[in-house]
């Protein structure tokens, strides 16, 4: 069977990079308590740990991030200016760092988050199958998280696994490559969401 | 140009089972390199790789020697290992990491020991969390071993080594890019000269080598520069890791000489088209090489001299094969979404172009286009290459403008029919894309 190639028409028009697009990233209330959002010793000691890898501290930014995302689930306002104020460094500056990797959650995403490859390699070998299945029977669009916070959908960019194409990554975590839609419904009905 | 392909014996991911375990790797001959390399002074090393012809693997093709030896006289230098591995098509570093990390270490400990650099970087992309988590264990073994971080055996010299993770964004592959993202900034890329091994991290000296160059090194050790610099096509030598990938029966990565035949690849080693399909098209590396018809692949062998006469070049080997059903429009309109969602928005026609292209492609998708927009697309690309600080913007314009030369026939099917209302556009004042 030929898989279809089928893009959704996206609406992007237009959209220059460099539009701030944390603007929006405020508007969506907070899971925690703003008082919760702490680091505590075990984890400024992974920090501290992050910056002796580098001559300035400044550079320890990534890796901070990458554990206050895993700690906290997303990388909220409050988050950032944490990172922030731990490293020294302008709360515009560590905002502007996270807002321009795609991996660092601006927003809550779903306990579920399906990443989706649909570049070159997984369109040819039938990725939208997948991805527009998800779009079709959730009602979801790119981004998106569904009401009840259990699934939210992105279309990523390859994901670096053509050989095993179509592939999705679940949860910034592992990948679920030489996917079929049958083996996508199986995964989603164990997970108790389909 | 072929060489027995059929006898080759792989060096870099030789299928030994458990490899990236270090008891294993060390029983298969592993660190002997760098123990041998450690005897060897730093100049020589320098010139065995300027003479062993190797070229960097990550995409432009440029004598790694070479770079080496443009390296500054200030200190301290780094060294960073490109794993950011994000072009559409590749799929070969990952390999490595899953497979052979510690010959990824010793090679970063060969070459820092040969360009004296204590720091190393492997930069490997968020999206990996698997594979860096192989390299870390294998990092963490290493430095059990009194290797990595430790005083070297028989020197005074010692090199530490760290994984840096990337968080999603394509343009990291970009070496100055990469650079900015290390330090904690926004990954844009930095206007050259000065070029990274005079003026690179925090100003200081720097290398930057792909994942699968860097493996090499310890092979040329092995080997000796003569006779790595004969496996394979001599402007192009040594072992190559090929990806095929779409259209393909037996997709992976296939480690190979390089300047193996593209027809060789995917018929006697890919297997051939499923459903014993036609070949329509081969990207031979990576999305943003120029794509080639089938009828023009006749002899066309995957080393720089043989693809630059085909009309497109190497990349980083990742082939993606189309066969007779695909709709080049839509595969090539897919790509245009992806580099205006990579393009980082720092040169105005990149972040223009790239959003004006995807825009237009969408018009064909449905099959709403004018003839006129096939000119349009190709005056945008005009305005794009070689007009920007990175080459993200040529790598976005590239698959356009040879898509459209090689297959314009597939973009007047998807223009707007004649009798359809609105076609005649001459009568019209203005008409907006």
């Amino acid at each position: 069977m030929k898989p279809s190639l089928n893009i959704p028409h996206t609406s992007n028009h237009g959209d220059s990079q460099t539009m701030p697009e944390g603007l929006q990233v405020f508007e969506t209330q907070n899971t925690r308590n703003p008082s919760e959002i702490v680091f505590n010793d075990d984890d400024l000691a992974k920090i501290e740990e992050f910056k002796r890898r580098y001559p300035n501290q400044e550079a320890a930014v990534m890796p901070t991030l990458w554990l206050a995302q895993e700690k906290f689930g997303w990388l909220s306002q409050e988050s950032i200016e944490l990172v922030a104020d731990t490293l020294n460094m302008p709360h515009a500056d560590v905002f502007g760092v996270a807002s321009f990797y795609t991996m660092y959650f601006k927003k809550p995403k779903g306990k579920l988050h399906v990443a989706v490859c649909t570049n070159i390699s997984c369109q040819l070998c039938g990725g939208y199958e997948i991805y527009n299945f998800i779009r079709q029977t959730f009602g979801l669009e790119n981004g998106e998280v569904t009401g009840d916070g259990k699934l939210s959908l992105e279309e990523a960019e390859c994901l670096g696994s053509c050989g095993t194409a179509p592939v999705a990554q679940i949860n910034n975590g592992d990948y679920m490559e030489n996917l079929t839609l049958e083996k996508f419904k199986a995964f989603l009905k164990d997970k108790g969401i389909l | 140009m072929q060489t027995g392909f059929e006898t080759y014996k792989p060096m870099i991911l030789n299928g030994t089972p458990d490899l990236h375990q270090i008891e294993v790797y060390e029983a298969e001959g592993g660190y002997e390199d760098l123990k041998k390399a450690l005897q060897i002074p730093r100049s020589e090393l320098v010139e065995s790789v300027k003479k062993s012809g190797l070229r960097g693997r990550g995409g432009a093709g440029f004598s790694t020697g070479m770079k080496w030896s443009f390296i500054g006289k200030d200190k301290p230098r780094y060294l960073i290992v490109n794993g950011d591995e994000s072009e559409p098509g590749s799929f070969k570093d990952r390999q490595i990491f899953e497979f052979n990390p510690h010959l990824l270490i010793e090679g970063c400990l060969i070459t820092a020991y040969a360009l004296e650099i204590k720091t190393c970087y492997i930069y490997i992309r968020g999206e990996y969390a698997k594979w860096i988590r192989i390299v870390e264990d294998a990092l963490a073994d290493s430095r059990k071993k009194g290797l990595v971080g430790k005083t070297l055996p028989g020197s005074d010299f010692s090199v530490e080594i760290y994984v840096h993770k990337g968080a999603g964004a394509y343009i990291c592959g970009e070496e100055s890019a990469l650079m900015n993202s290390i330090e904690g900034k926004r990954a844009y890329p930095r206007l050259k000269p000065p070029f990274p091994a005079v003026v690179g991290l925090w100003g200081k000296p720097t290398i930057i080598n792909n994942v699968e160059t860097i493996t090499n090194i310890p092979l040329i050790v092995r080997l000796g520069a003569e006779n790595y610099a004969k496996i394979g096509a001599p402007d192009h030598p040594g072992p190559m890791l090929y990806g095929l990938s779409g259209h393909i029966n037996k997709p992976g990565i296939y480690e190979l000489p390089s300047g193996m035949l593209i027809s060789d690849l995917i018929y006697k080693i890919g297997g051939g088209i499923p459903d014993g399909k036609k070949l329509k098209a081969v990207i031979p590396g990576g999305s943003s090489m120029p794509i080639l018809r089938a009828d023009m692949i006749d002899g066309v062998t995957m080393n720089a001299e043989s693809l630059k006469k085909a009309g497109t070049s190497i990349g980083t080997a990742g082939m993606i094969i189309m066969d007779e059903d695909t709709d080049i429009v839509e595969a090539v309109a897919r790509l245009t979404h992806f580099y205006h969602h990579e393009s980082c928005g720092q040169c105005t026609p990149c972040r223009e172009g790239t959003g004006w292209i995807e825009m237009i492609y969408q018009k064909f998708l449905r099959d709403e286009a004018e003839p006129r927009d096939i000119d349009l697309l190709l005056s945008i690309c005009k305005q794009m290459e070689m007009r920007t600080i990175c080459a993200l913007a040529d790598g976005a314009a590239w698959p356009v403008r040879f898509s459209i030369e090689r297959f314009r026939e597939e973009y007047e099917k998807h223009c707007k029919k004649p009798e359809s209302p609105g076609w005649n556009y001459k009568m019209r004042a203005v008409s907006g894309v």
